[in-house]
């Protein structure tokens, strides 16, 4: 039962889905309607989990004095500001959650990721090396799409960099990517149909 | 020279940071406005707005939040305001969690500005998540994920989604996108449904979707900042992105020289090892 | 222009400072910013979950109209009690006893995701892929013919390289390192591209800091 009844469940559902992609009746149309909000509910029920599960680890970290415990406060006390804020009405008419939204997350989250334009620069000087054949390919491939995308590259190359680049972009670019696109697509229908199959269990925990 | 190639491949990395710092602030502080050439992925964007008669409707996803704002905002504010000149009117969506209230101001800046009509020349879904599935139900009926709007007023009130049912009442799709969610409008919408969709992505994003170009699967591309550069440049207003391509400009010839002066380094420490 | 009086705009200022601390080194700033954020970023997802997705899909059908677009009519309340129903089963990972039951819902999920793939996966990634890589015959002989002839070539090369079930020896070695040359090729435009996005974060922020901020720039 523990372990049947997932499997089973699995494959009737990916089953009937896929039976319903080459017939169009209106009991499958509907079947396949009705999948699709499902897929929303119980996903939003499992994003409550992944909350919930982080309030847990916080609070866990903070009773067990783990290492660097100090900081789940100000984890928890952000997300309990954050909620206060969406769900108090009284906070919520003055703005308070467009407030923290537009002044803590906003800038925390923006900054964070334009870090990497500093480790690319660092990376591009202490690692980009012409090592091989293959790596000189990358590198020049590189160079030229950075040249070839800026204004900048256009006026120094009087046009060339920007024809090398789009060239590139278009012709071998396309022809990597489909390759690459080609196998997932073939992995990703062979994974779906492992899942289906019951062969595929590891949201089963291991069982 | 050896010594100083040896010296320079020993460089602390806080000195490049540094120089990248200057390399931005500098141009910040005196812009340049060198003119962008316009692409044809890009050019093909615009051809689609464009195309717009007063009165069509399109759909405007946008799957960002602020940790790529500075890339998708210019080209979104560039889009909505293209569309406003060519009379037609939109409906927006935001499949990305963090972005909702992001998207939600931007959308009212530009409302604002225009003298837009909240449920006459746009509407705002709002966000739902798990993106595959809240797209192919819309290819049924919106309503299906969307009974109410942003707001929370139902969508029969507003007259801008009264005769809205599915993708067949869009004259196409655009997609500003910074998550995998482009992937699942190309899968679970274009292809199911069929419709015109054109994306504009993040620059990271942008090389992994040329074949879908060339593919005919979408109509286009806007690549990055490049992109709503580009755009501004077609739609012969808004500047922020073509001041800043330049700044990008002196940025890509910083870490170009930086490239070849590492390599420089590397070949000399490799000769003196042989 | 000239400097800001908005706290708003002084917190965001100090917390982008924060973060770009680190290019320093791993500080207590750093810490309590990337810490901060982590349950901001919850605490709003939580917050537009329940706006965005509670209200219109159970309050309303279940509490104000009684009725279930998708399927009117009682069949569709009880669906949609059974979905809620799987929903809260998925909770019953936190019990030792009963954390089996949170399969049920997670089966069903992995299912119909699979059976949405399955079809359209392959038509999108496989089927729509190889059409575009067919030759047009109008253009043999032209610039985009023999383009054409090079993508072509690459996927092939590209997909010989990816098939490890024959030793990439002799005929099947050259191919496969054609197919290596076309994809650090793409890998390099994805790493150009890389370093443009990066940067155009980076201009934002400190646009924000010259201008929001410190109201030198107009």
């Amino acid at each position: 039962m523990k372990k049947q009844l997932p499997v089973f469940l699995t494959f009737i559902c990916a089953f009937l889905l896929t039976v319903q992609y080459f017939v169009p009746h209106r009991s499958f149309e509907q079947i396949y309607e009705v999948s699709n909000i499902w897929l929303q509910i119980i996903g939003v029920f499992s994003i409550f989990l992944g909350i919930t599960s982080l309030v847990t680890m916080h609070v866990r970290k903070i009773r067990h004095r783990q290492r660097q415990w100090q900081y789940s406060f100000i984890t928890l006390g952000g997300l309990f500001a954050m909620v206060a804020a969406g769900l108090i009405p009284a906070l919520e008419q003055r703005g308070s959650y467009e407030w923290l939204y537009d002044h803590i997350l906003n800038p925390i989250s923006a900054t964070m990721f334009s870090l990497l334009a500093f480790f690319i620069a660092s990376a591009a000087f202490r690692a980009f090396r012409a090592r091989s054949a293959i790596a000189t390919i990358l590198l020049l491939a590189a160079v030229f799409v950075m040249l070839g995308r800026v204004p900048l590259g256009d006026r120094m190359s009087h046009g060339l960099f920007p024809a090398i680049a789009d060239w590139l972009l278009n012709v071998p670019n396309v022809a990597a990517k489909r390759a690459i696109l080609i196998g997932v697509g073939l992995g990703e229908a062979s994974m779906a149909l492992r899942v289906m199959l019951g062969i595929e269990r590891s949201y089963m925990a291991g069982e | 020279m050896r010594g100083f190639l040896a010296k320079v491949s020993q460089l602390d990395r806080r000195v490049i940071f540094l120089l990248m710092a200057v390399a931005v602030i500098i141009p910040l502080l005196f812009p340049a406005k060198l003119s962008v050439k316009v692409t044809p992925e890009s050019k093909k964007v615009f051809d689609l707005v464009e195309s717009l008669q007063p009165g069509d409707l399109f759909l405007l996803d946008m799957d960002y939040g602020p940790d790529t704002m500075a890339e998708l905002e210019p080209m979104t504010y560039a889009i909505m305001r293209h569309a406003h000149r060519r009379g037609a009117r939109l409906i927006c969506m935001c499949l990305a969690a963090t972005g909702v209230s992001l998207i939600e101001s931007e959308i009212r800046t530009v409302a604002e500005e225009r003298g837009m009509e909240y449920g006459r020349d746009y509407g705002y879904l709002g966000y739902r998540p798990y993106p595959a599935a809240v797209i192919l139900s819309m290819g049924q009926d919106i309503r299906q994920s969307f009974p109410i709007d942003y707001y929370g007023t139902r969508l029969d009130s507003l007259p801008i989604f009264r005769n809205v049912k599915n993708y067949r009442d869009f004259k196409f799709v655009l997609s500003v996108n910074a998550t995998s969610g482009v992937d699942a409008w190309i899968m679970y919408g274009k292809e199911r449904y069929n419709f015109p969709l054109a994306i504009g992505v993040t620059a990271v994003m942008a090389a992994d979707y040329y074949n879908y170009l060339q593919s005919g699967q979408i109509v286009g591309i806007l690549g990055g900042l490049k992109g709503a550069a580009e755009y501004e440049t077609l739609l012969g207003e808004g500047e922020r992105a073509t001041i800043w391509m330049n700044i990008q400009s002196i940025c890509h010839l910083l870490i170009v020289v930086l490239i070849i002066i590492g390599n420089i380094a590397f070949m000399a420490g490799k000769k003196d090892q042989s | 222009m000239a400097l800001s009086v908005d706290p708003g705009v002084w917190l965001a200022a100090f917390l982008t400072l924060c973060i770009f601390s680190f290019l320093y080194k791993d500080n207590l700033f750093y810490r309590i910013a990337e810490h901060l954020v982590v349950g901001v970023s919850a605490g709003y997802w939580l917050v537009i979950l329940i706006r965005q997705t509670l209200v219109p899909y159970f309050v309303i059908p279940l509490f104000r109209e009684r009725n279930w677009n998708v399927i009117p009519g009682p069949l569709g309340l009880f669906l949609l009690v059974i979905a809620a129903f799987l929903g809260i089963l998925i909770f019953t990972r936190f019990s030792t006893r009963y954390s089996w039951l949170a399969r049920i819902p997670i089966a069903i999920i992995w299912g119909i995701g699979a059976g949405f793939v399955i079809p359209l996966s392959l038509q999108t990634k496989v089927i729509r892929q190889l059409q575009a890589s067919i030759i047009d015959l109008k253009t043999v002989g032209t610039w985009d013919g023999f383009n054409s002839l090079l993508v072509v070539i690459g996927v092939l090369s590209g997909l010989t390289y990816f098939f490890f079930s024959k030793a990439h020896k002799g005929a099947v070695g050259s191919v496969a390192k054609v197919g290596i040359w076309t994809l650090m090729i793409g890998f390099g435009a994805t790493f150009g591209f890389t370093a443009m996005a990066r940067i155009s974060l980076l201009i934002g922020r400190m646009d924000f800091l010259l201008r929001d901020w410190l109201g030198i720039i107009k």
